[in-house]
């Protein structure tokens, strides 16, 4: 039995986590998903598609999920680095990469892969 | 499985719907060759197969029914159909393969087509059930509004999607007065980004349809007709007529009693089928690959793959292709394809012509088109499809693919030189109808040599602006060298306008979202950038005080979370102090909530106050319903706002105090707490010129002395320094907070965003400040005024509104994964 079972379902060697429903993420917004390794950012566009990333700026670790949501990409609210959603990479003269996460939609919920193997 | 097995010599081929997807399928099955097959057809409809689309149509009177028949009687005998109309199916027998209908009658089939199409959701709030509320979905819908409308009246729609505004303007046109209530802010939001969504909800209410959007519906009202909605916001909305158009399910009900598996909708595989071998599915009950259908094309192209496969012709998968979107209301042109999701400059391109309602989008990845968004001109809407559909890389044409096919071929023009070579009777202001010549004979006549210069002269960018840059070309065409740019600096790279010319229309025009804006004044993104989007929110929250719906996505972390982000990413909280007194009751609730929540750092602010450092984001709410319950309320320390008026003791301690410096603080700091500013805005009062509290660094201070009180403005202590000027004297503590309160709406209302009172202050001039201070009555008082206006709106706790629930989603985790706690998911 895993400890996972209730809110995982394994897919091609995924492991997708329910994270909750769509709207519990507004418009323009971002919250995070707490696990034991990091926190993550999972961020909804004006047009309702989403993105997770890891919740550190790659400049001085700022909290991605507090920044201004614009297009596809975020304002670090520390500094104010542009990173792109999609790919996680700092924007413009910076450089550095938030590690990005898969996200998918279905039935209207939001699920996450965290990319960890099953517990054995 | 694989092969595809050939049918029996004259099989059975029973069909559950007679919509469109079923009626296509067929359509396309005998005009292919193959052995002869006994087709019935089941329709719950007494009717043949028509268009639903065509409803609207039809509603809106412009057609009639005979002229949405895709299948007349003729087609059917034609064709050897039975057509049992008006028959539902209620059950199959999949081990007998047999069906049964509602008179009892059972059907033999060898294979099965089920098509029983979606149904209208009917939200379930009390009074849904009342006679007088109707969905949107057949021919007897329609019949029933058109009752309705002959009545007149007040219709209600409820849901802004596609056919809900269809019905509205239907409803319209027959006279009914007719009101639209939608969940969401804007229209078509599925179809439309924001923009349009704006350009739609224009167009929609200057038919006389009223738009409610972010509007939920709590109940339908009536004893047994319908009477009214009643708005979850309390509003009350009257009503003989409801229609529910809030969307669509699929309808998968008799698939599901027969044990076919079902999610939303019957499952099939690429080919139609569905878990019984000799069942299939087609058109809006299905659901293929976790996806459901309700636009005509996906559904036309299922039905090409289902005949193929009964015909036995081993098709390719049905593959899902982009669909486009139109709106089916005479005169109103929309159009959407793909994916127009946001983006910026470097992956859309946008046309506006606010004069014209024109919004034009075409997003773009790799130099392929992805999608796109027209509103007002479509004509260029299935060039855009057809590129997108071939993934043609435009990278070649991308600086005139906005125009629209026509523009194709000829090379991008210089900018300049595009300016100067326009014939003299091509038209710079759309807005203002003024030509070329006009401004260039001005500019050579009368002498001019600056933008403003124009614009009082001959009106051109005087209403949207976006002309501004063109007329500043035609300047320095006109006077070459001697053209000196003016320094007016955009207010950022999504628009040619200054923070004051965008100000200003937005008063002058009545803009009264950030949608409306960003088309109004022709904005180059879709949706704004970090820089702009706080600044238009709040310019829109300084003009439409009471109309206004703060956005708080388009706020920076602090003002959204009342509280001061960290490098950590913690929090800091800094209750207010009014005038930087305090009670042995308030530090001792400060004291047990900085041990119960093992704040790391308990610090005085500069402002006379007590900063507690590094609280976690998911405590905040806790912290601030303890020291609410203390008394203690924001000092708003994170905010562009009113940070905090510091004093000394003044009269009643001070042996050199003059007048009472702590009260007037105090009064002067609950006059004007909670209102929102440019910048960041620090007061403070002293007792006598000695000056303890700091006046003459603050962005508005008062010296008491005997004779009254010394007002000044326009000091600043941090990045620069600056001592105040003194702007002028006032005899009374009453005058002093009128004065100031009057030097805070004018800063409010004039000032850049971000721009410091002292910067404004060096801008406009202290004299100009001064005059209309302290020398032109009727002003002080009409800002004073306004001022109080705007006070009555902000003036909320938002440290109270956010313990007691308000925005919950900002402070806790969407989930939270860990091997110990199970589930977390909320």
């Amino acid at each position: 039995m895993t400890i996972f079972e209730d809110i995982a379902m394994e897919e091609n060697n995924a492991f997708w986590f329910d994270c909750g429903p769509v709207n519990s993420i507004p418009p323009r917004g971002a919250r995070t998903v707490r696990t034991p390794r990091r926190e993550i950012a999972v961020f909804r566009t004006a047009s309702d598609e989403f993105f997770a990333l890891e919740n550190r700026c790659p400049h001085k670790g700022g909290p991605l999920a507090e920044g201004i949501v614009h297009g596809r990409k975020v304002a670090c609210p520390l500094h104010n680095w542009i990173i792109d959603l999609e790919s996680g990479a700092a924007t413009g003269a910076d450089q550095g990469c938030a590690r990005k996460f898969p996200v998918k939609i279905e039935r209207g919920r939001i699920y996450l892969d965290m990319g960890v193997a099953a517990p054995a | 499985m694989g092969q595809i097995e050939k049918f029996p010599e004259t099989s059975r081929l029973v069909v559950i719907g007679n919509g469109m997807a079923a009626g296509r399928a067929l359509e396309e099955l005998f005009a292919k060759a193959r052995k002869p097959m006994k087709v019935t057809v089941f329709g719950a409809e007494p009717r043949v197969n028509y268009d639903r689309i065509m409803l609207s149509p039809v509603l809106a009177g412009e057609k009639n029914f005979d002229d949405i028949i895709i299948h007349d009687e003729d087609w059917y005998d034609r064709n050897g159909v039975n057509l049992r109309r008006g028959e539902a199916i209620v059950a199959i027998d999949r081990a007998r393969k047999r069906v049964e209908t509602a008179g009892g009658e059972s059907f033999a089939y060898d294979k099965l087509v089920i098509a029983t199409g979606s149904l209208p959701f009917v939200i379930p709030v009390p009074g849904a059930n009342l006679e007088g509320v109707v969905t949107f979905r057949d021919l007897d819908d329609v019949e029933k509004m058109d009752a309705a409308a002959r009545k007149g009246g007040h219709a209600v729609v409820i849901g802004g999607g596609l056919l809900g505004l269809e019905a509205a303007a239907g409803l319209a046109l027959k006279g009914m007065k007719v009101s639209v209530v939608h969940l969401m802010p804007t229209l078509m939001e599925r179809q439309l980004d924001a923009s349009a969504g704006y350009l739609l909800e224009k167009a929609i209410s200057a038919r006389g349809i009223d738009v409610y959007t972010r509007a939920d519906t709590e109940a339908i009202l009536g004893a047994e007709r319908v009477e009214g909605v009643k708005l979850k916001d309390g509003r009350l909305l009257p009503a003989d007529l409801v229609v529910m158009a809030v969307g669509i399910r699929p309808n998968a009900t008799l698939a599901k009693s027969a044990g076919l598996d079902c999610n939303r909708g019957v499952v099939v595989d690429d080919l139609m089928r569905t878990s019984d071998h000799d069942i299939f599915a087609v058109g809006e009950c299905v659901e293929h690959r976790g996806q459901c259908y309700g636009l005509v094309a996906p559904l036309y192209d299922m039905a090409k793959v289902l005949a193929s496969e009964l015909a036995g012709d081993n098709p390719q998968g049905f593959v899902p292709a982009a669909t486009s979107t139109r709106l089916k209301v005479t005169g109103i042109d929309l159009f959407s394809v793909g994916d127009f999701s946001d983006d910026d400059e470097n992956n859309e391109v946008v046309l506006r012509d606010p004069a014209r309602g024109i919004y034009k989008r075409v997003i773009l990845r790799d130099n392929k088109i992805v999608g796109a968004v027209l509103y007002g001109d479509t004509g260029d809407g299935a060039w855009y499809f057809d590129l997108l559909k071939k993934g043609e890389d435009i990278g070649a044409i991308r600086d005139t693919l906005i125009f629209g096919q026509a523009y194709q071929g000829g090379s991008p023009l210089d900018p300049t030189a595009a300016v100067a070579a326009l014939p003299d009777d091509a038209e710079i202001c759309g807005c203002n109808g003024v030509c070329k010549s006009a401004i260039v004979s001005a500019i050579s006549e009368d002498g001019l040599t600056t933008l403003d210069d124009v614009r009082a002269k001959t009106k051109a960018s005087a209403s949207c602006g976006q002309c501004a840059g063109k007329v500043e070309l035609l300047l320095s065409s006109t006077l070459g060298d001697a053209y000196q740019k003016s320094d007016r600096r955009p207010m950022c790279k999504c628009t040619d306008l200054t923070h004051e010319d965008v100000r200003g229309f937005i008063r002058s025009k009545k803009l009264k979202s950030l949608p409306a804006v960003m088309q109004e004044l022709g904005w180059k993104s879709s949706g704004g950038c970090p820089s702009c989007q706080p600044a238009l929110n709040y310019y829109l929250v300084c003009a439409w005080p009471s109309e206004y719906v703060d956005d708080y996505q388009a706020r920076f972390i602090n003002e959204r979370v009342h509280a001061n982000i960290q490098k950590d990413g913690t929090f800091s909280v800094v209750p207010r102090m009014w005038g930087g007194v305090t009670t042995p009751d308030e530090l001792r609730a400060i004291a047990d909530i900085a041990d119960r929540f093992k704040v790391p750092m308990v610090k005085v602010t500069g402002g006379q106050r007590i900063d507690l450092l590094g609280i976690r984001k998911h405590d905040l709410p806790a912290v601030w319903a303890q020291l609410n319950a203390a008394g203690l309320v924001s000092g708003f320390a994170y905010a562009k706002a009113v940070r905090t008026v510091k004093t000394c003791v003044g009269a009643q301690f001070c042996r050199f105090g003059t007048q009472d410096s702590t009260g007037l603080g105090i009064k002067l700091e609950k006059l004007l707490c909670g209102s929102w500013t440019p910048a960041k805005m620090k007061l403070a009062v002293s007792g006598c010129p000695r000056n303890c509290s700091e006046v003459t660094v603050k962005d508005v201070g008062v010296i008491c002395v005997e004779s009254g009180f010394d007002i000044h403005v326009a000091g600043a202590a941090g990045l620069h320094v600056r001592a105040t000027d003194l702007l002028g004297h006032v005899d009374t503590e009453e005058e002093t907070l009128e004065v100031c309160a009057a030097i805070l709406q004018m800063y409010r209302e004039e000032a850049a965003y971000l721009e410091r009172l002292y910067k404004w202050v060096e801008k406009i001039g202290l004299e100009r400040l001064r005059a209309t201070i302290f020398e032109d009555r009727q002003a002080r008082e009409a800002l004073y005024q306004r001022f109080l206006v705007s006070q009555r709106c902000a003036r909320r706790d938002p440290w109270a509104e956010r313990a007691a629930g308000k925005h919950l989603h900002e402070f806790t985790p969407l989930a939270v994964i860990s091997p110990v706690a199970r589930v977390a998911a909320e």
